[in-house]
C-alpha cells in the first residue's frame, strides 16, 4: 500500500489521475473500518485532511458551497439557519467524535442508502461539484445515486462541494433507530418546504436500494397546495391530505428485510415519519406567515 | 513510512508504519502508549478516543498518516493538559500548602502511577465511577474535552458529549455523577 498525501487540490486531483484505484480517505470514518476489519486494501490511500479548502464553505447569494470535508459537527453548529435539513441529519450521526471527523464528501463517496446526509439534499435541492484534471462538473443530486453504494463519479474524480440551495422555508430531518446515538438509520425522511417555488421536496433513506425522493407523494402535494391556496391562506393541511401524502412516500419506498427491519415496518415508518414532518414544516410555515403578517 | 507528531507536547517519530494503519495502533504498540484501548476498532465505543489537534476522536478511524505534524493528547497526557490549561485561565501556581507537601515521586509515564491526576480523573475515583476500567481513558478524555468547552454542563449536554463512549460495567449513573462532580469544582475553582 501507498500513502499519497498531496497538500493542494490541484496535486490530489493530479495524483486521482495518475492512479485511478486510489482510494480517498477524508475522515476515514467508513475507509478505516474497512480497511481495520480488512475488507478493503487499497493499492494506494489518499488522505484529503491536507487540503484546506474542503473544510471550508462558502455562502453564495441563494445556496451554500459546502467543502467535502466540513465535518458533521461545524454543519450542525455553523449552517443551522442557511441548511436546516442537513443540520439536523448531521446531528443524527453516530456520535460526537465521528461526527468531529466524517463530513458530506465521505456519506456521498459511500453513497449507502442508509447515509444521513442523503434525504436532507434531496429535500433541499443540491449538486455535486465533482472535479478531475479534465475539468468541474455539476452532478445534480437526483443523478448522483446510480446503485447500492454506487455514485456517479468517474475514477478520475474527486468530490470538491456540494452546492445546497439555502432554505427559503422550514426543513425537517427525522430517523427511525433503536436508540439516540450511534445508530444506523432504520430508514429516514427528509422534507423541505420551498415557499418561493411553492413546492416540496422530499427525501428518504435506507428504504430503497439507493437514496431516493418520493416523486409521486410530492406532485400530489404541490397540485393539492396549489389547489386549495394553502401558501397564500396558511390553512391547516387537512389529516387526509397528509394521509394521502404520507401514503404515498410509503409507497416510494423499495425496502427489504433486514437485521435492522423489515421492508413492511420501513414502509409503514417512511408514513409515519412523512406525515410528522409534513406536520412539523407546515405548522412552522404558518407560524413563521402569520408572524410576518403581524409585522406588516 | 515514517510518522512524526507530537504527543502529548513531546515530539514523537514512528517507523515502520503500515501505510493503513489507524493512529491508535501506532500510539499502542509503537510508542508505548497503552492509554487509549482498543475494544471495536470500528468506532463504535469511544474508548480509543484522543484529541487530534484538539478535536476528540476516535483513534481507531484515523489513519497514522494522517496524524503527520499534528498534535495529539491521550489520556496519559491529559494531567498535563489541563494543568497547561488551568494556567492559560490563570488558574495556576503552587499554592504554599502544596509546596510543603510537595515531594519527589517516581512517575511512569506508561501506567501514570505517582503522577498527579487531572480533576475529570480524579473525580472519576472519588464518584467510584470505574470499574474494568477499559471504558475510562476514552471517557476521560471526552468528557475532559466538553469541561473545556462548557463550564456548566447540564445532563443532557453530559450525555451528548459522552454519548459516543460505551460502558459495559457501570451503568453510566456514575460515570454521570463524577462528570458532575469535575463540573462543580471546576466551577468553585477547587
Ligand atoms: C460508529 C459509526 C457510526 C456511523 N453512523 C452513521 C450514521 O448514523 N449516519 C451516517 O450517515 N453515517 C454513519 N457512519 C458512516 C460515516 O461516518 C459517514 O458515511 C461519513 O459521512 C463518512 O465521512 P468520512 O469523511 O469519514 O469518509 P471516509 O471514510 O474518509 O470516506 C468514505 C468514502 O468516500 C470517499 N471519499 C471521501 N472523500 C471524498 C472526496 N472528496 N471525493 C471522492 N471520494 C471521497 C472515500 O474514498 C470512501 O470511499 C458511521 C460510521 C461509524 C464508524
Ligand atoms: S476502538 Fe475506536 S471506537 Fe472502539
Ligand atoms: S468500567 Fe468496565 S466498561 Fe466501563
Amino acid at each position: 500500500m501507498d500513502f499519497l498525501r498531496p497538500a493542494t487540490w490541484e496535486e490530489a486531483l493530479a495524483a486521482k489521475a495518475e492512479h485511478p484505484t486510489a482510494v480517498p480517505i477524508a475522515g476515514g470514518t467508513d475507509v478505516m473500518v474497512e480497511i481495520n476489519f480488512d475488507h478493503r486494501r487499497p493499492e494506494y490511500l489518499m488522505d484529503l485532511n491536507r487540503i484546506g479548502e474542503l473544510h471550508e464553505w462558502e455562502t453564495e447569494d441563494d445556496s451554500v458551497r459546502l467543502g467535502a470535508s466540513v465535518p458533521y459537527s461545524k454543519i450542525m453548529e455553523r449552517l443551522r439557519t442557511e441548511l436546516p435539513g442537513l443540520a439536523l441529519a448531521s446531528h443524527t450521526v453516530a456520535s460526537p467524535q465521528i461526527r468531529n471527523r466524517g463530513g458530506v464528501g465521505g456519506n456521498l463517496g459511500t453513497a449507502s442508502p442508509a447515509g444521513d446526509a442523503h434525504p436532507a439534499l434531496l429535500a433541499a435541492g443540491a449538486e455535486v461539484e465533482v472535479a478531475s484534471v479534465r475539468g468541474t462538473r455539476l452532478i445534480p443530486i437526483d443523478d448522483f445515486y446510480t446503485g447500492v453504494k454506487r455514485n456517479a463519479l468517474a475514477p478520475d474524480e474527486l468530490i470538491r462541494a456540494v452546492r445546497v440551495k439555502k432554505a427559503d422555508g422550514p426543513q425537517q430531518y427525522a430517523k427511525v433507530g433503536t436508540r439516540n446515538a450511534m445508530v444506523i438509520a432504520v430508514c429516514a425522511f427528509g422534507l423541505a418546504l420551498h415557499p418561493e417555488t411553492r413546492t416540496v421536496r422530499t427525501g428518504i433513506g435506507s428504504a430503497a436500494p439507493t437514496p431516493v425522493r418520493a416523486r409521486a407523494a410530492e406532485e400530489f402535494l404541490n397540485a393539492a397546495l396549489e389547489e386549495g391556496g394553502f401558501w397564500d391562506n396558511g390553512r391547516i393541511i387537512t389529516p387526509s391530505l397528509a394521509r394521502q401524502f404520507a401514503e404515498l412516500c410509503a409507497a416510494a419506498c423499495n425496502p427489504i428485510d433486514d437485521v435492522r427491519g423489515t421492508a413492511t415496518y420501513r414502509r409503514h415508518a417512511v408514513g409515519v415519519l412523512a406525515r410528522r414532518t409534513l406536520t412539523w414544516t407546515w405548522e412552522s410555515y404558518r407560524g413563521s406567515a402569520r408572524t410576518s403578517k403581524g409585522a406588516a | 513510512m515514517r510518522v512524526s507528531f507530537t504527543v502529548n507536547g513531546r515530539p514523537q517519530e514512528a517507523d515502520d508504519v503500515w501505510e493503513g494503519e489507524s493512529l491508535l495502533y501506532v500510539l499502542r504498540e509503537r510508542l508505548g502508549l497503552p492509554g487509549s484501548k482498543n475494544a471495536c476498532e470500528q468506532g463504535e465505543c469511544g474508548s480509543c478516543t484522543v484529541r487530534l489537534d484538539g478535536v476528540p476522536v476516535c483513534s481507531c478511524l484515523v489513519a497514522a498518516g494522517q496524524a503527520e505534524g499534528r498534535e495529539v493528547v491521550t489520556v496519559e497526557g491529559l494531567a498535563e493538559y489541563a494543568k497547561e490549561r488551568a494556567c492559560t485561565t490563570g488558574a495556576c501556581g503552587t499554592s504554599l500548602d502544596e509546596a510543603r507537601r510537595w515531594a519527589a515521586k517516581g512517575t511512569d509515564s506508561q501506567t501514570g502511577e505517582g503522577v498527579e491526576l487531572s480533576p475529570v480523573q480524579q473525580a472519576f475515583i472519588d464518584a467510584g465511577a470505574v470499574q474494568c476500567g477499559f471504558c475510562t481513558p476514552g471517557l476521560l478524555v471526552a468528557a475532559d474535552e466538553m469541561l473545556e468547552r462548557n463550564r456548566n454542563p447540564t445532563d443532557a449536554d453530559i450525555r451528548e458529549a459522552l454519548s459516543g463512549n460505551l460502558c459495559r460495567c457501570t451503568g453510566y449513573e456514575k460515570i454521570m455523577d463524577a462528570v458532575r462532580l469535575a463540573a462543580a469544582r471546576q466551577s468553585e475553582g477547587v
